[in-house]
């Protein structure tokens, strides 16, 4: 009895959750379709009135995002490798507590963090460009490093340690048993974690109204100033203007969709191949 | 290899006697002490196993028989905050002493362990590993024909000799510990240390592994920890019982299961413990 | 709760088992005497009616040893018991075999005179019965400090057989005609001293039970 009261609770609470979640898909879907079409997703933004479009924030979206993972990613495992094969007590322990702080830091703070850095450098050379997509990149990875070093870490604990006896009992020194043996083995579960990061920062847009600020037109310099979808939004959803609204609608539906595909193909290429 | 029900085992003449005399022992530990941190775990074990037989270690749980055993190979370094005391002597040489290349030692003296481990990887990836990174082979060719051998010495080759890119971990049970045997095999050890290998396997599988452990003692120095008397009965010449971190007596096996010389042998075989 | 092992009940009954066997053929050795001493026919036919009962203990114990050794697997003393037991059991099945064939030559000398007064006879069965149920004892116990004891007077049995032996022969020598009885006395001398022979081999059993040593065929 006392089970079956268990079963319906528990599964009520799922279909709670499941149920915002569809309410908040399907409203941003149904407010976004309206001014979703191909021109949207190619054009730039243009003056009110005369339609426009998000292809270059799309553009700079990708740009950040990988330069935020080739940056943040390498990192992150690294210090998630040293932290569960090598990091002990001491020092370990610190690094620990350093990343789960800077995991709770509000992002703004990284923003302004850059930024100061940034205009540290202007005061020795004048020419260093104030707003770039490089800026917004290590912004973004600052923010994905201790979420990916403490997946990463997790994750290759959950190795376990007989295969790594397995290796060191053949005569392997310890670095190739972490590198042949317990990263492979861990490899979905480390890619699990850097996709979260990646889509978290994703959806970060207070980092980098102070770094890569926002560009108008299509760039690919990473010493530009880089537009992203996550500023065009909030851009477009402060304005007083209808048809703003509606694209910013528009621009959730594809940045979502966006998410959805980076997981459905990361997904894919760290499949259990063994 | 050629499978024979376990016959007859030759009579061992009171083992450390017989040894000492006729061949030399291929391990031989004088007064081994060993510590976890501050609290000892062996005491004072002093031990010859002489070379191509099998050697069994019983006892309770906790009796130090496993800790005994990765003291062969120095599986105990890897962890930390252990110490050891006395010599272990393999083939005339103190693995202890300072300078020994403990990346020789284990490939000298394989291991095998109680939960199978294969690596995430292929069959046959999982059989070169030692062969890759001790850089044993010289070509291709000669990879392909040393993983073979091993799996053959395995009793394996015949069951995955059309599968060898396949996954290790869809083996059973039973398979996956024949494949780590075939995998510790690979880089040619002369001794082969076996902590509870056939614990999970279903009595088949049992008798499979241990018909291979007597065919294996042609050719090696076999240490084997087993919780089951009947297994150690079954496939050793020699017995050595355990307890409280003791070696409480070491002889033939016969002679341990009908004649121990000690009353707490006796005890423990007898299963009046406690 | 507290346990037991498993092996212990098995042993125990083995034990008694073994033991009741051996109760039974030193009655039907001492009454087997009795019949022929004191002439009493219809005490030899009651122990000629009891071999059944030995052969089924016998038969009994022999599941139980097979039993216990494919269920139990016991080991070092265990074990040894168990092969001591099962060993044992045929010898006392043998004795009261013996015991039988006395009975047997009772019923026949008692259809004809006594030759003679018996005194060494009695003398050498008692002696084996006591022998019998020394060894016995020793087997419960597990002493092999009195199974050893027991097997040294083995030798008192033979030279009063030895004795017998000639007594009889002498007889048969100087009265042809007492050929026939003294032959079937000398039959039951020789019965007895075998029985003799086989309690010794009781005691090096109860000797490797307990010592895991193999006396036998060692001197």
């Amino acid at each position: 009895m006392t089970n079956r009261v268990m079963t319906v609770l528990t599964a009520a609470c799922a279909f709670f959750a499941v149920g915002i979640l569809v309410l908040i898909l399907g409203y941003i879907a149904a407010q976004g379709l309206s001014a979703l079409s191909i021109q949207f997703l190619i054009d730039t933004p243009k003056p009110i009135g005369e339609g426009g479009g998000i292809g270059n924030a799309i553009l700079g979206s990708f740009i950040l995002l990988l330069i935020s993972s080739l940056i943040g990613l390498p990192i992150g495992i690294a210090i998630g490798i040293y932290l569960a094969e090598f990091g002990g007590r001491g020092f370990g322990n610190l690094i620990r507590f350093i990343a789960d702080t800077m995991t709770g830091v509000p992002s703004i703070i990284i923003g302004v963090f850059v930024y100061t850095l940034i205009l540290a450098m202007r005061d020795f050379a004048p020419d260093f460009p104030q707003f770039t997509a490089l800026a917004g990149g290590i912004a973004l990875a600052l923010i994905m490093i201790p979420i990916v070093a403490r997946t990463t870490e997790e994750m290759i604990r959950l190795v376990p340690v007989s295969m790594r006896e397995g290796a060191l009992a053949l005569g392997a020194p310890q670095w190739r048993v972490t590198l042949g043996v317990v990263l492979p083995a861990a490899a979905s579960g480390i890619a699990t974690g850097a996709m979260l990061a990646v889509a978290r920062v994703s959806g970060e847009t207070a980092p980098l109204l102070f770094t890569a600020f926002n560009n108008s037109f299509y760039t690919y310099y990473i010493d530009d100033p880089v537009s992203s979808l996550t500023v065009q939004i909030y851009n477009y959803a402060i304005s007083p203007y209808p048809e703003w609204h509606a694209q910013a609608w528009a621009a959730t539906l594809v940045l979502m969709t966006l998410i959805l595909l980076i997981n459905i193909v990361v997904r894919y290429l760290t499949r259990q191949k063994f | 290899m050629n499978q024979t029900p376990i016959a007859a085992r030759p009579v061992v003449a009171d083992a450390p006697r017989a040894t000492s005399e006729a061949t030399p022992p291929k391990i031989s530990v004088a007064n081994l002490n060993f510590y976890y941190g501050k609290s000892q775990a062996l005491y004072d074990i002093t031990l010859d196993i002489p070379p191509r037989q099998v050697m069994a270690f019983i006892g309770p749980s906790g009796c130090g028989k496993s800790t005994f055993l990765r003291t062969l190979n120095r599986m105990n370094d890897t962890i930390p905050g252990t110490r050891a005391e006395g010599r272990v002597m393999i083939d005339g040489q103190d693995i202890y002493a300072p300078g020994t290349d403990v990346v020789a030692l284990r490939r000298k003296v394989g291991m095998v362990f109680q939960k199978s481990n294969p690596f995430p990887k292929s069959i046959f990836d999982n059989v070169a590993y030692g062969l890759r990174i001790n850089g044993m082979s010289s070509s291709k060719n000669d990879l392909e024909a040393r993983v073979e051998k091993a799996l053959q010495n395995a009793a394996l080759w015949t069951e995955v000799k059309d599968r060898l890119k396949t996954s290790a971990l869809g083996l059973s049970g039973g398979q996956q510990q024949r494949l780590c045997i075939a995998r510790a095999l690979a880089v040619e050890p002369e001794v082969v240390l076996m902590d509870e290998p056939a614990s999970a396997l279903d009595p088949i599988a049992t008798q499979k592994i241990e018909e291979l452990i007597v065919e294996l003692k042609r050719q090696y120095t076999i240490v084997i920890v087993t919780h089951n008397m009947q297994q150690a009965a079954r496939v050793s010449d020699l017995t050595a019982f355990f307890w409280l971190g003791k070696l409480v007596e070491v002889t033939a096996t016969e002679k341990i299961f009908t004649n121990p010389n000690q009353k707490l042998t006796e005890d423990y075989i007898t299963g009046r413990f406690g | 709760m507290e346990t037991h092992r498993l092996l212990d009940r098995d042993l125990d009954i083995l034990r008694d088992r073994v033991l009741l066997l051996g109760g039974e053929t030193e009655t039907a050795l001492l009454r087997a005497m009795y019949s022929l001493v004191e002439r009493d026919s219809a005490a030899a036919r009651e122990v000629l009616a009891g071999d059944d009962e030995i052969d089924q203990l016998e038969l009994e114990i022999d599941r139980l040893c097979i039993d216990t050794i494919a269920l139990r697997q016991p080991a070092a003393r265990d074990l040894r018991f168990v092969i001591s037991a099962a060993k044992i059991t045929p010898i006392l099945e043998r004795i009261a075999d013996h015991a039988c064939n006395i009975a047997r030559a009772a019923i026949e000398l008692n259809d004809e005179p006594q030759l003679k007064p018996y005194l060494d006879l009695p003398r050498m069965a008692q002696h084996a019965s006591s022998m019998l149920h020394a060894a016995l004892d020793s087997f419960t116990s597990g002493d092999a400090v009195s199974a050893r004891a027991v097997i040294e007077r083995d030798d008192e049995i033979d030279e009063i057989y030895n004795r017998v032996f000639r007594d009889l022969i002498e007889m048969m020598v100087n009265e042809p005609h007492t050929t026939a009885r003294a032959a079937r006395l000398l039959f039951v001398a020789k019965h007895i001293e075998r029985i003799g022979d086989y309690v010794t081999d009781i005691c090096e059993l109860t000797v490797y039970m307990t010592e895991a040593e193999f006396i036998k065929h060692s001197n």
